[in-house]
């Protein structure tokens, strides 16, 4: 008898200890943004490059996430992509006249959407879009701008 | 024919059909198991403890070492790189994806698989299971099916705690030791590592404990009845193991990427 219930009681604590390291990987390693909202607002903007941004990437404004990038399609006619993300509906009052900018977080890390407040008294409702957006700055981009500049320098 | 060509012969047939044999003594393993499961649960977890609860010490002091080894490893070469940072991330994907699944197969192969291997052997090496046939007790139902799925349900949680416990001892080294910032250290974890490297990992340790207590279940019935004969059929249950589950590891990686 005695011998059963050490046994049992064996068990019992392997699989507890065992379920708990899986709860641990699960939701200690993983996920790690800080966003999660129950009532939320899609908002879209348009850009020309997005660089390397991908879908559940943050939205940020002054540095705090606010919202999350839903999905991301590109339109064949404006040949721009679209970029949709929602934004927790407790931060209701964004000025519609805001601008959303693709950032990246360190030199290598990676990209995200700023918002910039603008002054309009009319804010951003559902199914709003983003009028004034910049695009991913590239470092290649960038190289291949420096290079050339201090190409043409040299001409002089 | 020649004799040698004759041998070769011989030799390959005879592997093909051991291995016909193990599928087929796998079917009858995975016939017999739900009812097992649901009818005799007992069984069951008392397996769960020998095979499970009782590897829990190796497990926990190798997955400590290994962790700690890797924030040792990934420190000096990270930093060459002023990427110190990010040893967590090395760290993490290294054991719940591979080294999690993979070093906990062998050493259970080695703590647990020997154990059934060797017990199921000298229970026929000492004519216990043809005992039960005497009594119309189907051994491969009362023996072997709780052996099997006791290492099934162990082995997934056997690698949950030893990836844990592995993190731990990345996060000893990188931070206690080697003073790598606590903050950047987990955050860089919880933004890198996403749902589907855990999943991977899980699947693995299922797939390995399939391999792992089938092999060991398999050796161990078709031990040949002697000491020699148990005792073979233990190496063979270490050396097949590791083979399977190295070979299995690589083509799961190759499929997930």
């Amino acid at each position: 008898m005695q011998q059963t219930r050490s046994v049992e009681i064996g068990t019992g604590l392997f699989v507890l200890l065992g379920m708990g390291a899986l709860f641990f990987l699960t939701t200690q390693t993983t996920g790690g943004d800080d966003f999660s909202a129950d009532e939320v607002y899609t908002v879209e903007a348009r850009f020309e490059n997005i660089g390397s941004l991908r879908t559940r990437a943050p939205v940020a404004m002054s540095g705090v996430t606010i919202g999350r990038v839903t999905s991301i399609r590109f339109d064949p006619v404006t040949l721009e992509a679209v970029v949709l993300f929602v934004i927790d509906s407790q931060f209701d009052q964004i000025p519609d006249d805001s601008d959303a900018s693709i950032l990246t977080s360190g030199i290598l890390g990676s990209q995200y959407i700023g918002l910039q407040a603008g002054g309009s008294d009319i804010y951003f409702e559902d199914g709003s879009e983003v009028l004034f957006t910049q695009s991913a700055i590239l470092l290649e981009n960038l190289i291949g701008k420096f290079l050339v500049n201090s190409g043409s320098k040299d001409d002089d | 024919m020649t004799p040698v060509l004759r041998d070769l012969f011989n030799t390959s047939v005879e592997f093909v059909r051991t291995f016909g044999a193990f599928q087929l003594f796998s079917l009858r393993v995975l016939r017999h198991s739900p009812a097992v499961l649901l009818g005799r649960s007992g069984l069951v977890i008392k397996q769960v403890f020998n095979t499970g609860a009782l590897s829990l010490v190796i497990i926990m002091v190798c997955g400590l070492f290994v962790g700690g080894v890797l924030g040792l490893q990934g420190y000096s070469n990270l930093a060459r790189f002023n990427a110190e940072d990010s040893i967590g991330v090395f760290a993490a994907f290294g054991l719940i994806k591979e080294l999690g699944p993979v070093i906990t197969a062998l050493l259970f192969a080695g703590r647990a698989g020997t154990a059934l291997a060797s017990e199921i052997g000298l229970m026929k090496a000492t004519d216990q299971l043809s005992a039960m046939e005497m009594m119309a007790v189907n051994p491969v139902p009362r023996v072997l099916v709780p052996r099997f799925l006791g290492g099934i349900i162990a082995m997934p949680l056997l690698v949950a705690v030893f990836s844990m416990i592995g993190l731990f001892g990345t996060h000893l080294v990188a931070v206690e030791l080697l003073s790598v910032d606590v903050g950047a250290f987990w955050q860089q974890i919880q933004i890198t590592v996403d749902m589907d490297d855990i999943n991977e990992g899980i699947f693995k340790s299922i797939v390995f404990g399939v391999a792992a207590s089938m092999i060991a279940v398999w050796e161990g019935y078709n031990a040949v009845p002697t000491a020699e004969g148990v005792g073979r059929a233990t190496t063979r249950t270490v050396v097949i193991t590791a083979i399977a589950v190295l070979v299995f590891d690589f083509m799961i990686t190759a499929v997930m990427l």
